[in-house]
């Protein structure tokens, strides 16, 4: 992607550390769960973020929505810093970013019906007249492929993909500039999974917005990114193009990761490459590069010195002392 | 689209499948509560409309009659100045009926509100509530009404002001336990990263799904309310002597040779109070039973 684009939102050395305490309120130590992250994600585009479990990518969303307030660092939307918005600046910004959240069982309101949950938004703003605010949820609700006999039926009447469209015409109802997804489709089907991202696609076209995509599932994120980041334990480890990144991953652990990926055919063999061991505590992170306990090529200096991410042509980045140099 | 339409979708959808539908139709299948339901409808109907069709008089006294035990006149008999114990019982129901309920709206509405903001902003306002509600809490609920009575003066509404108030810790801690819960729901997350303002989600997101654990707290509070108003009346600091309570009428046999000798003065009042505790707390009990969904129909 080209560097003249447009830039979104910036991260700049974000870190995000959760205290974590005993049963008698001593503090153990802090979690690491975001560990200084820098990040541009250009308008337009559909950024991927990639990781384990547990490594930090849903805090990551919700910290630049401020869900959760950073512990460290700076984030830009549309040059405006977000972490120093006073409550009511903050919540009109939310007009202009929006969530999806992973588990359309427990992201709805069990009491409100589909009409009520999808107009919440505007009625939040005060968007409009009320006639105004019912036509525009038919309207969203016709794009999202939602019949209007489901207006007054409440969540639990409908399937997860169904609930997971309702959740994506509530995100969308505002227009919103940039979208975080975390994990949208990990709840559903495998069969309803394609329809819902095919779903968002065409919808991102339509509307125009920016979306971090949020997953594990690299088959899902190869689907609909443009650019893809990839983490380990609070750390962006390896960002690149889509293409570039599936066909040529620089980083030790994004390779471990690819050669997981399962071929639909049996005729293919791949030589997949098993990392041994646990993800380490995130209460206590190795020391230098993060990934140095698990790596097969881990040296001396990977266990004193974290490597920053590099420029390696291309706007390929990657975060490893064995990468040096120029282009790969 | 019309409004027309819109309605028409509407009622259509009464026909599906509903929340509360299978509420109603668990509810009936609790036998207990329905009986319940059944005596303590005759009992408030009873207290309701007989002083309208019956000619009662609680307050006059029959000096012909004093101590008079059942009779034509006097079915139920008479007390010691001579007034009609049936026409005091059915006004007194009235009066303890009233207060229970009142006294327990007025909980509910100190308790409840107070304990949405405490478990949903946490930090000092929970603190602050949590432990006023322990200081209530910590006195005996009769001493700490006693001494609100005789600082107010006993009469009607003073007792149903200071009931209301003695109960609200309980519907305070009832709700804020299950709103910890809701406001960490992924829906409450979700109302928040949409922009909607904190009163809303406090009434449209966390109430209406914290608050069956208190739905089933107020039949329970009514029963312990009308008890309680007994309990002030009976030691002499409840509803002021003219105007009959179910408290006061057993006040007034509140010596050896009325419960001896004359059990229609105080065995009335005293049945129908146990009765209506008892129905009220099957009724709850049924309530409880209805809202948990894991419980299946039989």
């Amino acid at each position: 992607m080209s560097e003249n684009k447009e830039v979104l939102i910036k991260i700049e050395d974000v870190k995000k550390y959760f205290n974590a305490s005993n049963a008698f309120g001593n503090k153990k130590g802090q979690v690491h769960a975001v560990d200084d992250i820098n990040l541009d994600i250009y308008k337009g585009e559909t950024l991927g973020l990639v990781g384990e479990s547990g490594c930090g990518k849903s805090t990551l969303g919700r910290t630049i929505l401020r869900l959760t307030d950073a512990t460290d660092g700076t984030i830009y939307f549309k040059d405006q810093d977000i972490n120093k918005l006073k409550r009511e600046p903050l919540r009109q910004m939310r007009k202009h970013m929006q969530m999806i959240f992973q588990d359309p069982y427990s992201s709805l309101n069990p009491r409100m019906t589909v009409m009520e949950i999808i107009r919440s938004p505007l009625d939040a703003f005060n968007i409009g007249t009320k006639e105004e605010r019912d036509q525009k949820v038919l309207e969203i609700m016709e794009k999202v492929g939602l019949g209007k006999q489901f207006l007054f039926r409440y969540p639990h009447e409908f399937s997860g993909g169904q609930r997971q469209r309702v959740v994506i015409a509530k995100a969308l109802i505002l227009n919103p500039d940039f979208v975080v997804a975390d994990e949208p489709v990990s709840a559903l089907d495998v069969s309803v999974r394609s329809q819902i991202l095919n779903l968002m696609k065409e919808l991102q076209e339509e509307l125009d917005f920016t979306c971090l995509f949020i997953s594990h599932d690299l088959s899902v994120v190869k689907h609909i990114s443009n650019r893809v980041a990839v983490m380990y334990l609070g750390k962006i480890v390896e960002l690149a193009d889509k293409n570039e990144l599936y066909d040529n991953p620089l980083h030790p652990y994004t390779k471990a990761l690819l050669s997981a990926i399962p071929i639909p055919d049996a005729t293919v063999k791949v030589k997949r490459q098993i990392l041994s061991g646990d993800v380490p505590s995130p209460y206590d992170p190795p020391s230098g590069c993060h990934f140095h306990t698990r790596c097969p090529y881990a040296t001396e200096r990977c266990s004193t010195e974290c490597p920053k991410l590099k420029d390696m042509g291309d706007g390929h980045f990657v975060a490893c002392h064995l990468c040096e140099g120029g282009a790969s | 689209m019309s409004d027309v339409a819109l309605k028409s979708i509407k009622k259509d959808k009464e026909e599906s499948y509903s929340y509360m539908k299978d509420v109603m139709e668990r509810f009936s299948h609790h036998k207990a509560a329905l009986i319940s339901m059944f005596i303590l409808g005759l009992i408030i109907l009873l207290c309701a409309v007989l002083p309208l069709v019956m000619d009662l008089d609680p307050y006059s006294t029959d000096s012909l009659a004093v101590y008079a035990a059942p009779s034509a006149e006097h079915i139920l008999g008479t007390d010691e100045i001579g007034r009609d114990l049936f026409a005091r019982l059915v006004y007194g129901g009235r009066t303890s009926l009233v207060v229970g309920v009142i006294s327990m709206l007025i909980s509910v509405f100190i308790g409840v509100p107070l304990g949405i903001l405490a478990g949903y902003y946490r930090g000092w306002i929970e603190a602050m509530v949590l432990r006023l509600a322990d200081v209530f809490m910590s006195f005996p609920s009769i001493v700490l009404s006693m001494v609100m009575v005789s600082i107010m003066g006993p009469s009607l509404t003073s007792v149903t002001i200071v009931i209301g108030i003695t109960g609200w810790p309980q519907f305070a801690r009832i709700i804020y336990s299950k709103v910890i819960i809701t406001r960490e729901m992924e829906y409450v997350q979700s109302a928040k990263a949409t922009g909607i303002k904190d009163g809303r989600i406090m009434t449209q997101y966390i109430l209406p799904n914290a608050l069956s654990p208190v739905l089933i707290n107020m039949t329970f509070r009514t029963a312990q309310a009308i008890l309680m108003e007994a309990s002030l009346s009976f030691l002499g600091l409840g509803v002021k002597p003219p105007t009959a309570s179910w408290g006061n009428i057993l006040q007034y046999a509140q010596n050896i040779s009325s419960l001896m000798m004359r059990p229609w003065m105080w065995m009335p009042a005293g049945i129908l109070m146990l009765v209506t505790v008892v129905t009220v707390n099957f009724i709850g009990d049924g309530i409880r039973d209805a809202l948990d969904p894991k419980l299946k129909i039989q």
